[in-house]
């Protein structure tokens, strides 16, 4: 006999999943502030100083803000993918492949107008980006070739690609044999608002944008049915493998795009260290925002929080980095954990069986 | 949706209520009243533990506090990325602890730093291993390692049997190339028969990448091994197959004390001390510093006792021109592995730039992507 039953719910109540959440994030906090303590810090201190090192003045916010930008836009790339349940774990080559693609346009055109040259930029982007991803939509659709392989794989193409056009042919002549690709001119880089580039800005419209296209156009409703069930999007006559193909070239251009933005915004040049994880940490602030566009804006921005706080805390409390993961990693744990509670029951056998009943009625 | 603002609004009242109880009693470090204290901020690439590079750099740093003691605050951040994002940000990070000098130590660095000085007129900027600076607040640093590899090459053309070497390189281009040719010369200044074979690994440090490059070194016939390339994953292999093994960085005779010979090494110190000390006196001139071994910046680690006598006193007559200041390292005649004639007979590679435009490899090396 079995002990432990798990079950999919259906009939949490909003009060509920609100309190496993307060719970959640209470029990990460004491866990995480415990091993604060072990490790000879006042945890009230280092949470207190994460938060003011991350939202406490107009640099840290700002600085908070450019580590938000790539992942909001990162996330609503792998969203798409996942709406549709196709595990697209392929963000971080989408991205290295949107940096490529733009840095093509940016050495190539140098002399051209800024506009047009940031727009040829970003079309290039969402092109490498999307033909990125649109390779393993294709073995998936024709062959049903395994997508998370598939896309996983591809991202280490894309950065040894990345590395050895740094290394060979796109090697700055200039640069005394050093190892680097050469920099933008100035029309290739970002233009700044508010003393920040206008990556946050293109990140809010793209938010609003995979907003409505998932909401309110027949494509992003297609999408969604199909990452329902694949025999209902049949039998209502899509066409699954247009459908995935096109969702996955959206998902590949939206990486590409954040690859154009780190290249044209900070970097001003291709590295081979550019993607910098976002295209993983994309996929946790994805599904935290429960596949939805709004939600990723604001998990993005806790997220970058977090970030931005340990970032700090390791410089200004001199707390090793891998403490500084650890307390994220709890977090994470008690934030992410809570979701199976709040979507599957978890009971002992036999005991609290004879109880349910009357639990629904009550709700 | 409703669910999500919940979280979300919790989430939010979490962090305000910490932020509000920790504001008071967190602006007191950032205004630091004790202004006579310098703070430091040292960005590396892998962990200060690494047995190699990082470890190398840090031993410097640690000299430093010793040097200074409370006069400065070193901020380390181990493990930063060379991405232009994650450099920015510790730099100011650290600036916003009050840093007013920021010492970058890998190459990939460079135009994060740049565009720092230009935003951070206040703050020295210091740089290892790259070559850009301006006129006000940001310099680089770095080092004659083709003294020191050419030392190791005299001792590992001595010591081989097979009269074949072999080199783990990290990247194909000038630095790891002035490394691999150097030591190409010194050993076949004492054994003119050597040869040498190379393997890229691209990478800067990679245990295992090193591991499988020393196992085809090996294989192919070289029994004394050296690197460049962070780990001693290299000299653990070479012990293990009974043969030779030149470190880099550090002095490893302990990790691996049945195959260490020898390793060209860094005193970071010869150059940090006396340089914090101008930025403090407000007498910092930016440039661009080539240390070398008559400076004190670059040194031999002690050669061990597998290495015999006679070849210690060889060792040590280059050692001591060297210290000199009178033992240029390529000097021609010298052909490069296709035939053509790279130093012309009668001249040497002297001047810091010819050395820095070497694209080519000597004659006697094969090299390996």
């Amino acid at each position: 006999m079995k002990l432990i039953q798990i079950k999919k719910r259906e009939d949490m109540s909003r009060k509920k999943e609100l309190l496993i959440r307060i719970v959640a994030v209470f029990l990460s906090l004491i866990f995480a502030g415990l091993v604060i303590k072990i490790l000879g810090y006042d945890p009230l201190n280092v949470f207190s100083s994460m938060v003011n090192g991350a939202i406490g003045t107009e640099i840290r916010f700002k600085q908070t803000i450019l580590k938000a930008v790539p992942l909001i836009i990162t996330s609503l790339g792998i969203l798409v993918a996942f709406k549709m349940k196709f595990w697209n774990i392929g963000g971080e080559g989408q991205i290295m492949m949107g940096a490529l693609g733009a840095t093509f346009v940016a050495l190539n055109l140098p002399d051209l107008p800024r506009l047009p040259l940031l727009g040829l930029m970003m079309l290039a982007a969402i092109a490498a980006g999307g033909f990125w991803a649109f390779i393993p939509a294709f073995f998936k659709t024709r062959m049903g070739v395994n997508e998370t392989i598939f896309t996983l794989m591809l991202n280490y193409i894309a950065i040894k690609f990345v590395t050895y056009l740094q290394y060979g042919p796109w090697k700055d002549p200039g640069s005394q044999g050093f190892p680097k690709v050469a920099m933008f001119s100035k029309n290739g880089t970002l233009p700044t608002l508010f003393g920040l580039h206008i990556g946050w800005i293109i990140a809010l419209v793209l938010v609003v944008l995979v907003h409505v296209f998932l909401n309110h156009t027949k494509k992003g409703f297609e999408i969604a049915v199909v990452g329902e069930s694949q025999e209902t999007a049949r039998y209502a006559g899509m066409n699954i493998k247009n459908i995935v193909i096109t969702a996955m070239i959206l998902s590949g251009g939206l990486c590409g795009l954040t690859g154009m933005i780190q290249a044209a915004g900070i970097e001003q040049t291709l590295t081979s260290t550019l993607s910098a994880g976002y295209g993983f940490t994309a996929i946790i602030t994805a599904w935290l925002a429960r596949l939805n566009a709004i939600g990723t804006l604001v998990v993005c921005l806790i997220f970058a929080v977090l970030l931005q706080g340990a970032a700090y805390i390791q410089i200004s409390m001199q707390i090793p980095a891998a403490a500084a993961d650890m307390i994220q990693g709890i977090i994470l744990f008690f934030v992410l954990g809570s979701e199976f509670f709040i979507q599957y029951k978890v009971s002992l056998a036999g005991r609290l069986a004879g109880l349910r009943p009357t639990r629904r009625e009550a709700a | 949706m409703k669910k999500f603002f919940a979280v979300l609004l919790i989430l939010m009242l979490a962090l305000t209520a910490l932020s509000g109880c920790g504001a008071k009693d967190n602006s007191a470090p950032s205004e630091d009243p004790t202004t006579d204290v310098t703070t430091i901020g040292v960005i590396f690439i892998g962990p200060v533990t690494d047995g190699g590079y990082n470890q190398a750099q840090n031993e410097g740093f640690q000299k430093v506090e010793e040097h200074f003691g409370d006069a400065v605050k070193l901020l380390r951040q181990e493990s930063v990325p060379e991405d232009k994002q994650s450099v920015k940000s510790t730099a100011i990070n650290m600036i916003d602890n009050g840093a007013s000098i920021i010492i970058g130590t890998s190459f990939g660095y460079m135009d994060a730093l740049e565009e720092l000085a230009l935003e951070y007129p206040d703050v020295t900027f210091l740089h290892f291993s790259g070559y850009k600076m301006n006129d006000t607040n940001f310099g680089n640093y770095f080092g004659a390692m083709e003294e020191a590899r050419y030392l190791a090459g005299i001792v590992a053309g001595k010591m081989t049997e097979t009269n074949k070497l072999g080199y783990i390189a990290a990247y194909e281009y000038t630095e790891v190339k002035i490394g691999i040719n150097s030591f190409f010369l010194g050993a076949r200044s004492v054994n003119p028969d050597v040869t040498m074979n190379v393997v890229y690994i691209n990478s800067w440090g990679d245990a295992a990448l090193e591991k499988a490059a020393a196992e085809s070194l090996l294989a192919q016939g070289c029994d004394v091994l050296t690197q460049h390339a962070d780990t001693s994953a290299a000299q653990v292999e070479a012990e293990k197959a009974g043969k030779f093994a030149i470190g880099y960085n550090l002095d490893n005779s302990k990790i691996a004390p049945k195959s260490f010979l020898t390793s060209p090494i860094w005193h970071h110190e010869v150059y940090l001390i006396p340089t914090i000390e101008k930025i403090i006196a407000g007498q910092y001139v930016p440039e661009s510093y080539y240390g070398t071994i008559k400076d004190g910046y670059i040194g031999l680690a002690p050669l061990t006792d597998l290495v015999p006598d006679d070849v210690k006193t060889e060792v040590n007559a280059a050692y001591d021109k060297m210290k000199e200041g009178d033992f240029p390292v390529f000097v021609g005649p010298l052909k490069d592995n296709t035939g053509k004639e790279v130093v012309p007979a009668g001249s040497a590679l002297t001047a810091h730039d010819d050395i820095w435009s070497i694209e080519w490899v000597l004659d006697g090396i094969t090299a390996v992507e």
